[in-house]
């Protein structure tokens, strides 16, 4: 197993401004949602906040935690491929 | 310090990035068989494509010292026609003595539909039938998880060893079923929809190297050629040791694909 190599200062170092940016990425992107002024809800939008709950966790893990807030957890085949794309979260109908 | 990038689609990008990635210590790639991005029209459509993977892109690649190898097959975008899958699975055999060619790929599923899994389990068979390594697609995003543990569940209804599959595009969510299950496991390092350098570390950190390459999959999508020298200096710059390093990206390659009998690395 390979170890971590940095301590924790090294590793909020040399990462705290690239996800403090990040953070504000996602607050704009949410206040850009917002200034479109339309009440319809999308799936997207609601798994994000989900995703985002999960980062208040205290507990390792959360990047895997997220991944499996984000899939589609059902186990049988689907009777057709309608698309070939795939949009991030899981979408109602599945 | 030589590199492998095990996965990529050179058919989709410039001569300017066969120069960087040789620049950057790239000795010798793999390409796998994949969507263009549209629907071929015809199977001759693919037969083109694998004269394409067989005999053009070796000689491109070659004018930068890096071994071109491929893997052939109907990648899982193009398989919910099963009649026209076949038909391009029936060309596969022609190919597959070319001494370039190192197994079935990158076969897999996409959105987890019945067509797309009878089109695998074809392929799988096959695989068996031609003695032949396979490299796995699984699904994006959100259809990842389920795909993946539906292709284990298929390979393991086989006689397909799984230290000569490669499952590939695996991220923190599946990546310890993969190699629980004995497979070899790939993460691929995207800008936005696999794995950063910084979290392909990271699993490295968690899981450890054994049976872990990683890849850029460079395609015509967002994508770097130069991914997996990007990982390498993350994983440098953290401390990790030269040898750890060479492990991922260059001994642990070399060591699945060798099981090819001719994949050659300089």
């Amino acid at each position: 197993m390979a170890k971590d190599a940095l301590s924790k200062k090294e590793v909020i170092d040399r990462y705290f401004l690239e996800h403090r940016a990040k953070v504000l990425d996602i607050a704009a992107f949410l206040d850009r949602v917002d200034r479109c002024h339309e009440d319809d809800d999308d799936f997207r939008i609601e798994a994000l906040r989900s995703c985002i709950g999960e980062l208040l966790s205290t507990t390792e893990g959360r990047a895997e935690r997220i991944l499996l807030l984000l899939s589609d957890q059902t186990t049988e085949p689907i009777d057709q491929a309608g698309t070939k794309g795939a949009s991030g979260a899981v979408p109602p109908t599945t | 310090m030589p590199y492998i990038d095990p996965h990529i689609h050179m058919v989709s990008r410039t001569t300017d990035d066969y120069q960087r990635m040789a620049q950057a210590g790239c000795v010798a790639i793999t390409e796998p068989a994949f969507w263009a991005g549209f629907d071929r029209s015809s199977p001759q459509g693919f037969y083109d494509y694998f004269r394409q993977l067989t005999e053009t892109e070796p000689k491109r690649a070659a004018q930068y010292g890096i071994n071109h190898h491929c893997w052939l097959c109907i990648n899982p975008k193009e398989a919910e026609d099963v009649g026209f899958a076949r038909e391009v699975i029936s060309i596969i055999p022609s190919f597959i003595e070319c001494e370039t060619v190192l197994g079935i790929g990158e076969i897999g599923l996409n959105k987890n539909s019945k067509n797309e899994l009878i089109i695998l389990e074809e392929q799988l068979a096959l695989a068996e039938e031609l003695n032949q390594l396979v490299l796995v697609h699984t699904p994006h995003l959100e259809d990842k998880l389920k795909g993946t543990l539906l292709i284990m569940d298929a390979i393991q209804n086989t006689s397909l060893k799984p230290d000569r599959i490669l499952i590939d595009h695996v991220e923190e969510h599946t990546v310890r079923a993969v190699l629980d299950r004995g497979f070899w496991a790939g993460m691929t390092l995207y800008p936005d929809s696999k794995c950063t350098p910084q979290r392909a570390a990271d699993i490295i950190e968690m899981h450890g190297c054994e049976r872990l390459w990683m890849n850029s999959a460079g395609d015509w999508g967002p994508s770097d050629p130069l991914a997996v020298p990007k990982c390498r200096l993350e994983l440098a710059s953290r401390g990790h040791t030269q040898e750890l390093i060479e492990t991922v990206s260059f001994e642990n390659p070399k060591t699945f694909l060798s099981q090819s009998g001719k994949f050659i690395v300089d």
